[in-house]
């Protein structure tokens, strides 16, 4: 039970846990939202660059402002090794920030380039994911996201594979039911968006026999919908055991 | 559970005969009171007997040896013997045609390395003999319709239609000992003790499949294979109500689970979610869970969630509204214009003309069943909670017992009011029956006076006389969910 808290919290935390001695492996936040769309997780379109001169055109066909984040394969953890710049209004601002980043990455991290994506705006967050219990096997997750996520503990919990009536279930067991609907001149949450993710990763569990936990942290609910800004794909390393 | 399955439980459950291996003459053993129980219970069978010195127990002559047992005559084997006797005791017991063991004896999985070995040469040793091995170290088998109490702990229940499975034993005393209070009875019930062969969910795959059982009622506490257990509640739960109390499911809990039945306990939240998923009713507390039960065996499904409450005091119907509100799935009914144009001709004026409906007093001989019949019959209400039964009654009680009676006219309004409460609590179970709508009566006096007319008459109808107006709600609450499960997932029989 213990370690199984750790790991949902882990998810609500968005860290992972110890690679190394649980024999897994991550992907990178563009592969990870790659392998995840093939099965219906629906993302932004967003530009994988290597070099900050395509950050730029990437970031004038996406339209400004954008973010950027550095691209790795071992990078469980970009916000707090500040890996992520927020709001980049033009093209000066793209560059500079593309090029720190490139700056930034050690040779470990597996980088792959400099993620552009829109910039999404809301007040609400939610968080979503995969997480493998030890007796149950793979389980999808929904709860509050953002700043209280830690505090509240809001989440809901069911085991894959479910159907687009258990996923909006899930959102009905949530506590913060005042949140899903309109506030602050915000539209209500349009539930489908989550549900679809939801069914998504399901359909990742049972398309991804080595897959063992995901986290979309966050979903920003920019104008009504919910947007996995974030993923992180944990896989079973080859070998290891299920 | 395939029909083969079913013959193997029904060995267990309604057996031809009962054999008690190591039958004893003192009356603190389990080979005495077990005994003492299967006799005492009314079964019908067969009763044999062991005892090493062959001496007769409660008058029944016992054999030395299970050689001496009449072969074809005895399906179940109920083992108080220690652990050392009972691999020759199930070989000769196979040879003479038992089919299911019911082990008492401990010294197994639960006492170290070798209690472990004898557990799993015990699995084995039962696999190949085609034993259906339920135990060790449990408490026992309950079959209402066999009349079988093969336990070594009281009660022996009434019968009815749940079906009790329990990864400990006293919870299955717990939910018979409610049986008995309440008078909603049990057709199965099993403590599953180690469960070395024969776990909690094989009894729930048993009672979906029994034609005694309507509904499931279980006490989990570890869960050592996820998987089955997952698999188990969803095809069960298809198949009938299926009411779980889960034990372990705090930090605290776990740890207690763990030293307890040595099981992994599991993320509770997960956990319920798997419950959500397939329809399974979780409850938080042991009445919580035995009402769930119950109410799902005595009451038709609700169709809806509006719910109107009637009563005959004010401030019940407030707080009962409140807790209907307060319910995340039900919903206080909004009192239809023709319903309330209808009532308005049986009462006057000073009634609340809203749900909750108060009668305010204004009842008169026949307005209750009336009233009662207008709510449950109307399109838009959809179950019913009746309050106030039975007052007239107590203070009935009060008159006979002051000293007064039957003087002073007092024997004829004691006779009225009792009267009354009886004829009120039959109509709530008939006019459930005729609109198929669940009507939930509650009063503490079930508890305080359980022989007031007004709850031993909700008894005498089969149905559970709830104490209190909120455990009444959460019931309803339990039905209705299980209804929106079926319903959301095409689930509903035609």
């Amino acid at each position: 039970m213990l370690r199984v808290w750790r790991l949902h919290v882990g998810l609500l935390l968005m860290s992972s846990p110890d690679l190394a001695a649980t024999g897994t492996r991550t992907l990178s936040e563009a592969a990870s939202k790659q392998l995840l769309a093939r099965f219906g997780v629906p993302f932004v379109e967003e530009r994988l660059v290597s070099n900050p001169a395509d950050a730029v055109r990437a970031a004038q066909e996406l339209g400004v402002p954008v973010v950027a984040k550095l691209c790795g394969d071992r990078l469980a953890h970009k916000t707090e090794r500040g890996l992520v710049r927020l709001g980049l209004a033009d093209d000066a601002a793209v560059l500079d920030a593309a090029t720190e980043l490139l700056a930034l990455a050690h040779p470990d991290d597996g980088v792959t380039g400099v993620l552009v994506a829109p910039m999404l705006s809301g007040s609400r967050e939610l968080i979503a994911g995969v997480a493998t219990d030890p007796q149950f096997g793979p389980t999808v997750l929904v709860g509050l996201g953002g700043v209280l996520t830690e505090a509240l503990a809001d989440v809901s919990v069911r085991l894959a594979p479910l159907g687009r009536i258990d996923a909006e279930e899930m959102l009905d067991d949530l506590r913060c039911q005042a949140l899903l609907g309109e506030v602050r001149g915000e539209p209500a949450l349009d539930r489908t968006t989550v549900i679809d993710v939801l069914v998504g990763l399901s359909a990742a569990v049972e398309g991804v026999p080595e897959l063992v936990s995901v986290d979309l942290n966050p979903l920003i609910v920019h104008d009504g919908r919910a947007v996995a800004v974030d993923a992180l794909v944990e896989l079973r390393a080859q070998g290891a055991p299920s | 559970m395939t029909g083969v399955e079913v013959e193997r439980f029904l060995r267990l459950f309604d057996p031809r005969g009962v054999v008690v291996a190591g039958a004893s003459t003192h009356p603190g053993k389990f080979g005495f009171v077990s005994l003492h129980n299967i006799l005492a219970s009314g079964y019908a069978g067969k009763v044999f007997a062991t005892n090493l010195d062959g001496a007769p127990v409660l008058g029944v002559p016992t054999m030395r040896s299970l050689d001496e047992l009449p072969e074809g005559e005895a399906d179940l084997l109920f083992v108080c013997t220690p652990r050392s006797a009972n691999v020759e005791l199930l070989r000769t017991a196979a040879a003479k045609g038992i089919r299911a063991a019911f082990l008492t004896s401990a010294g197994y999985g639960e006492a170290g390395e070798e209690g472990r070995a004898a557990q799993a040469e015990l699995v084995q040793l039962c696999e190949e003999l085609g034993i259906l091995l339920v135990g060790p170290n449990g408490q026992g088998v309950v079959s209402t319709p066999s009349h079988l109490c093969a336990q070594i702990v009281a009660p022996y229940p009434p019968t009815g239609r749940i079906g009790v499975a329990s990864q400990s034993g006293n919870f299955v005393s717990s939910f018979m000992n409610w049986s008995c209070a309440t008078g909603v009875g049990i057709s199965r019930a099993a403590s599953c003790g180690n469960a070395a062969a024969t776990g909690v969910t094989d009894f729930l795959r048993f009672f979906a499949s029994d034609s005694h059982t309507d509904v499931s009622l279980a006490y989990l506490e570890g869960v050592t294979d996820g998987r089955e257990v997952a698999a188990a509640l969803r095809d069960v739960a298809a198949r009938q109500p299926v009411v779980v109390v889960k034990g372990g499911a705090t930090a605290g809990g776990a740890r207690a689970a763990a030293s307890h039945t040595g099981s992994l306990a599991t993320d509770d939240r997960t956990f319920d979610g798997l419950c959500r998923q397939v329809g399974v009713t979780r409850a938080g507390t042991v009445e919580e869970a035995f009402e769930a039960a119950a109410t799902f065996a005595t009451q038709p499904l609700p169709t809806g969630n509006r719910v109107v409450v009637m009563t005959t005091a004010g401030g019940w119907g407030v707080v009962t509204a409140d807790a209907v509100t307060r319910h995340p799935d039900l919903e206080l009914a909004v009192l239809p214009d023709d319903l309330r144009d209808r009532i308005d001709e049986l009462l006057p004026p000073r009634w609340s003309r809203s749900n909750p409906i108060d009668l305010a007093g204004g009842e008169t001989r026949d307005t209750i069943p009336q009233v009662l019949e207008m709510v449950a019959g109307h399109p838009d209400v959809d179950a019913v909670i009746y309050l106030g039964l039975g007052i007239q009654s107590n203070q009935a009680r009060m008159l006979r017992e002051g000293g007064y009676f039957p003087d002073h006219g007092i024997e004829r309004i004691v006779a009225y009011h009792e009267r009354q409460d009886q004829r009120f609590a039959q109509a709530a179970h008939d006019i459930s029956l005729t609109t198929s709508k669940p009507i939930l009566t509650a009063t503490e006096l079930a508890v305080a006076f359980p022989d007031n007319p007004g709850p031993s008459t909700v008894r005498a109808t089969g149905r559970l006389c709830y104490p209190s107006a909120d455990r009444a709600v959460t019931a309803l609450g339990h039905l209705w969910r299980r209804r929106r499960h079926l319903a959301r997932r095409g689930l509903l029989e035609p």
